[in-house]
């Protein structure tokens, strides 16, 4: 049965990966690389019929609520150092929950800095689904 | 089956229907169904009179339509009354619907859906793949911006600048999906251009040739950016430039300048040089100046500083920069460039990290990304030596 997972990549708010050098310090080659790779695993996906979206955000985002009636929205500014920042995500339709895991640390393996894996740490969530039809 | 053909004659089959009766929101729509049916029956010969074909089937969709709605009194009216088809089409029809289409009243993005469908013919699934948007949200969004437009008299006269501004948005969204908005923003600049005489409209083109011209050289094999100075020039398609260049001089000479003829003589000049060295910037600068003067545009100050940094050192850059908002966009990335060629890559390097930061999409954002670690590179380089 095909299911769907949201798998977040982060600015911040993951625990720091194994190889956390900002890209800006990288080779440029290796920014090319790792582009590349990124690439190479959404057309793969595709290929096998896994692939659904994805998406990069920037990295200016900020939070807004409601403030009544008659009111103008009130924003609090662009994310404080502290808050979670998502970077992009990549919608997949997978088998099973394994292969979910899978195809997340295949995307956390994405050469960094030296040409080697970063090992970040990739958020893998599963879709709520609409209720079955057969119930008992 | 040649789609082209089709949807050239869009426009003008639009414009009977409505002469003929039709409300424009109506005629659309029949025509939009006219050309679905041509698709699929026409297989591969057109018939020898097309327009005269899809002008019959069109106008019975409507008559459909109308019967389906309930109002067969005011479909016999209009069968009545409808006039004998004969040559006496009008040119302006189509002219008439780049106005209504680009209607003031109206967002720029229903602005751009409606144009592609009325004006250009492309379909609501393909306008909807151009812009990544679900097919019903497109369809929304059109019939909306229909009514919207459904009070203004079809044969009112129109502005051309907002017919211009809309054209120039769907020539620089670029390219996604099965369909180049960039080709078909020229050929529908290009259709405008043979219906009036406006110096604009040619600048419009010109600009549009000139850029696209250049297409080939703007993207690496790996799909990066490449940026003017490093381009290979020999992709550049001299056929385009020639064009471009013919039909600037042309709107040029009639002495009446505007913003696109002022942009397109910039793009002009670049086309002109043989290699990066060679670009005139001096000339560039004064062009910035007249785009300046005319528009008072914030990012054509960006612009001419960058080009003043080229054309007088980048000191003199640095300064007409200093005048300018920090929170343009584009900022950043024009005074890391300058901080380079100034000999201080530690500054053109954190400027170079923070434009990444806020760039509008994901090609620069590597680019700029690339250019602050190639400085920082070769800063460490340095510090070991």
């Amino acid at each position: 049965m095909m299911a769907k997972y949201l798998l977040l990549k982060h600015y911040r708010g993951a625990p720091a990966p194994a190889n956390d050098v900002p890209m800006d310090r990288w080779a440029p080659e290796e920014i090319s690389a790792h582009v590349k790779y990124m690439e190479d695993f959404a057309s793969r996906l595709e290929e096998t019929g896994e692939f659904v979206d994805a998406q990069a955000l920037s990295m200016e985002g900020t939070f807004v609520r409601y403030d009544g009636e008659g009111r103008p929205p009130v924003t609090d500014g662009p994310f404080a150092e502290t808050k979670d920042l998502i970077a992009g995500w990549m919608m997949i339709d997978v088998e099973t929950y394994e292969r979910a895991l899978d195809l997340a640390a295949e995307l956390s393996a994405a050469p960094g800095a030296g040409g080697k894996p970063i090992h970040e740490w990739i958020e893998v969530r599963p879709f709520l689904t609409a209720p079955p039809t057969i119930t008992e | 089956m040649d789609e082209a053909l089709l949807r050239t004659l869009t426009p003008t089959v639009i414009g009977v229907l409505v002469r003929r009766g039709a409300d424009f929101a109506a005629a659309e729509d029949a025509v939009q169904e006219a050309l679905v049916e041509a698709l699929r029956v026409w297989a591969g010969e057109p018939p020898r009179d097309a327009k005269g074909w899809l002008v019959t089937v069109a106008w019975r969709k409507f008559l459909d339509a109308a019967r389906a709605d309930g109002s067969r009194r005011r479909r016999e009216e209009l069968v009545e009354g409808e006039p004998v088809p004969g040559p006496g089409e009008a040119v302006d029809d189509t002219l008439r619907l780049y106005f209504l289409c680009a209607h003031p009243s109206l967002t720029p993005a229903s602005a751009v859906a409606l144009t592609l469908r009325a004006v250009g013919g492309l379909t609501t699934r393909q306008i909807a793949q151009a812009y990544l948007v679900p097919e019903a949200t497109m369809a929304q969004r059109i019939s909306r911006a229909k009514r919207t437009v459904s009070s203004v008299r079809f044969n009112q006269p129109g502005d051309v600048a907002t017919v211009l501004r809309v054209l120039y948005l769907v020539f620089n969204e670029g390219y996604s999906g099965d369909v180049d908005l960039a080709a078909e923003a020229i050929r529908l600049t290009r259709q405008l251009a043979a219906k009036t005489g406006h110096e604009e409209v040619a600048g419009l083109l010109a600009l549009m040739l000139l850029h696209h011209a250049r297409r080939p050289a703007r993207t690496g094999p790996d799909g990066r950016l490449v940026p003017l100075a490093e381009q290979d020039r020999s992709l550049w398609d001299t056929c385009l430039i020639a064009e471009g260049v013919d039909i600037l001089q042309a709107a040029l000479a009639r002495d009446r300048l505007g913003e696109f003829q002022a942009q397109a003589a910039v793009a002009a000049l670049h086309a002109d040089a043989r290699t990066a060295e060679e670009t005139d910037w001096v000339q560039i600068v004064e062009w910035y100046d007249e785009l300046v003067r005319l528009t008072g545009n914030p990012v054509a100050r960006l612009n001419r500083a960058v080009a003043v940094g080229e054309a007088d050192g980048p000191r003199a850059g640095l300064a007409a920069l200093a005048d300018l908002d920090p929170a343009l966009p584009r900022y950043a990335a024009a005074a890391a460039y300058l901080h380079e060629r100034d000999g201080d890559p530690a500054t053109a390097a954190r400027l170079y990290a923070e434009a990444a930061r806020s760039a509008p999409n994901l090609p620069e954002c590597d680019h700029l990304m690339r250019q602050a670690a190639r400085l920082n590179a070769r800063l460490r380089g340095g510090a070991a030596t």
